[in-house]
């Protein structure tokens, strides 16, 4: 499918799929069984100028938006869907300070980060606030022109090895939702350690941590937005990052389609190569028109996304719940058509399918997208 | 510094065909490439450049579609590109090939290094980038692995031999060749993409060189091909098993009747 892509996202396509082609591809097996931070790759990335394809010129970036982040993160995504997120958590965490930043905060952070100098997190969820994003417990008390925080953030991707993170933490627990905030805080500040490590399921390139705060004191001109307004930063971020998340997972399912389609020409069984058999084929055309159906919704939420509509919650949401439904699902068939040597982790197969996993549940679980959509139709025919 | 960097476009040939009616290569329908070798030169050049300052200037030899060769090379990083195109080239061996590309260098003057990819994959010969050198009458360094030294008049690299290796110190202008062992190339980042997509390629054709047209093209090159086929498949070897005595037994009695 033509995509009518401009020049510009073309070379991001083509730059983005040589990267994953020819440096993720043979060294994704290695960084999922040892589970590394992939720091060559994030160099590389960072000097083919891919962290800015989202950022404003005047910042430091190449200009782009949405769409050029979704296509950067899909084409390294069918190599590594936990390589790829070095890139994808880092814009989700720059996020809040592209929408909610001043000029001297983006003027700071936003040129490092566009170039990939520094990595960036976004840090909402706690062992008890996830789904329920407003029962946030980290506590941020103002004492003259600093915070200071307290508390605990869990399964922060990119935690430890980013260096500016966009926290939220709540300024006044009896107003709920509220009384959140989001601060930027920079790894090195005295009070600010990390935890554990995660061992994770798929995304295993990926490093996931805690962020422990213990009387962190934060100057007043981190704050992003407004105080109470954390939620807020919090729901339009994922409206702007969910179309990431989905091309996340689409990028695995193709990733893993592809693999499977080369596999069935060279599989035989009963004498012939299995692609021939119309029960195999059946399965294979039904993946391609998922991915391609999901490949579309994302691009055409995307662009939307970068005109500058104002209502988008509900598209983002349907882009990420089809799209990463859809990896799930794909990825299984997959391992299902490499039979018995798709299970073992000989073959790259499996990985597909525990790296598409985690997209059903991070950046709100589906269950949550489904309360979005709902909540949004019913707002409208209400109106 | 102004370094030139001599490249070739080529079929990819990890995916070549032959044609067994012919025995020449199917170009049809196949990719074209940077030289691999070439790409190991680009990378020197850009790396001295970004040590040294300087400009990395890209010259092909080649039809009107090598220009996408030099965009890719700008895309890596070099600053200005200029394609050979002319059909009084066509035919060119390597004597004509080294021949044109020296009169270009002539044009473009005042360089400092020459980098050479060691042999383009096509033709396998290694013989341009040293042609060039003796068509100018400066000094070459082939098959280098590691360039130690650089100033402002001198180079000093390391190239590789069947035995081991040599340490050449040359005075500049100097024309080196470069083997894969020297660096790993880059990936073309978005902003030199952007830069290549726009770049003014430089075209440059016979008329626009001091050269003796006899010289050049089929005309000018002393190599004729008569054939070009398949070599026949090898035919198996033979294992002669056991112990060391039957075996040596066995093999001087087969090099006796080989009548070697």
């Amino acid at each position: 499918m033509d995509y009518l892509l401009t020049e510009e996202q073309i070379m991001i396509r083509d730059l983005a799929r040589q990267i994953a082609r020819e440096k993720i591809q043979p060294v994704a097996a290695k960084y999922d069984a040892e589970g590394i931070f992939p720091w060559d790759i994030v160099k590389v990335m960072s000097d083919s100028d891919l962290f800015g394809v989202y950022i404003e010129e005047k910042y430091g970036g190449t200009g782009g938006g949405c769409m050029e982040l979704v296509l950067a993160t899909e084409e390294l995504s069918r190599a590594c869907g936990g390589i790829s997120l070095a890139l994808a958590a880092t814009a989700l965490g720059t996020y809040p300070i592209i929408l909610f930043g001043t000029e001297e905060q983006k003027q700071k952070y936003l040129p490092d980060l566009a170039k990939g100098k520094r990595l960036a997190a976004f840090a909402l969820t706690e062992a008890g606030a996830g789904s329920d994003a407003a029962a946030v417990a980290t506590t941020a008390q103002k004492k003259g022109d600093h915070y200071i925080l307290n508390g605990t953030k869990q399964w922060i991707t990119n935690g430890g090895e980013a260096e500016v993170y966009t926290v939220v933490a709540s300024v006044d627990r009896s107003k709920g939702a509220r009384g959140a905030a989001c601060f930027i805080v920079e790894k090195g500040t005295p009070g600010f350690e990390f935890g554990k490590k995660e061992d994770k399921m798929g995304i295993r390139a990926s490093c996931t941590r805690e962020l422990v705060f213990t009387d962190c004191k934060i100057p007043r001109e981190n704050l992003l937005g407004k105080e109470g307004g954390g939620f807020i930063v919090a729901m339009k971020t994922f409206d702007q990052s969910r179309p990431g998340v989905a091309s996340q997972a689409l990028g695995i399912a193709q990733g893993a389609l592809d693999l499977t389609v080369a596999y069935i020409k060279e599989r035989k069984q009963f004498g012939k190569h299995i692609s021939s058999f119309q029960g195999v084929q059946f399965m294979l055309a039904d993946m391609a028109t998922e991915i391609e159906g999901a490949r579309a919704l994302i691009y055409a939420t995307a662009r939307m996304v970068d005109s500058g509509a104002k209502k988008i919650s509900k598209d983002s949401a349907i882009a990420k719940l089809f799209a990463s439904d859809m990896a799930m699902k794909v990825t299984t068939d997959c391992v299902q058509l490499f039979g018995g040597y798709g299970y073992m982790r000989d073959y790259p197969i499996e990985k597909y399918m525990r790296d598409a996993k985690i997209t059903q549940i991070y950046e709100g679980t589906n269950q949550i997208q489904r309360a979005v959509i709902a909540a949004n139709l019913l707002k409208e025919k209400a109106a | 510094m102004k370094i030139i960097v001599c490249i070739k476009q080529v079929p990819d040939t990890t995916n070549v065909r032959i044609d067994p009616e012919t025995n020449t290569l199917i170009r049809s329908g196949v990719e074209c490439i940077i030289n691999p070798f070439d790409m190991y030169a680009i990378e020197e050049a850009i790396r001295l450049k970004e040590k040294f300052g300087g400009k990395v200037i890209i010259v092909t030899m080649g039809p009107p579609q090598a220009e996408d060769a030099l965009r890719e090379a700008i895309s890596l990083g070099a600053d200005e590109a200029i394609l050979v195109s002319d059909r009084a080239f066509a035919g060119s061996d390597t004597w004509a090939t080294s021949y044109t590309l020296s009169r270009v260098l002539n044009k473009i003057g005042d360089y400092h290094i020459i980098i050479c990819g060691k042999q383009a994959i096509d033709g396998d010969t290694a013989q341009v980038g040293p042609g060039i050198s003796a068509h100018l009458d400066i000094p070459q360094i082939t098959y280098v692995k590691r360039i130690e030294e650089v100033t402002s008049s001198r180079i000093r690299a390391e190239r590789m031999t069947e035995e081991g290796y040599e340490i050449i110190d040359s005075p500049l202008p100097c024309l080196i060749t470069v083997v894969k062992e020297i660096n790993e190339p880059r990936l073309p980042s978005l902003r030199g993409k952007i830069k290549a997509k726009k770049e003014e390629i430089k075209k440059w054709e016979a008329k626009d060189l001091e050269v003796d047209p006899a010289l050049l093209g089929l005309n000018g090159s002393p190599t004729k091909v008569v054939k070009i086929f398949s070599p026949p498949p090898r035919k198996g070897g033979q294992i002669i098993e056991g112990d060391a005595k039957e075996i040596s037994e066995k093999l001087v009695g087969l090099l006796k009747d080989e009548t070697l």
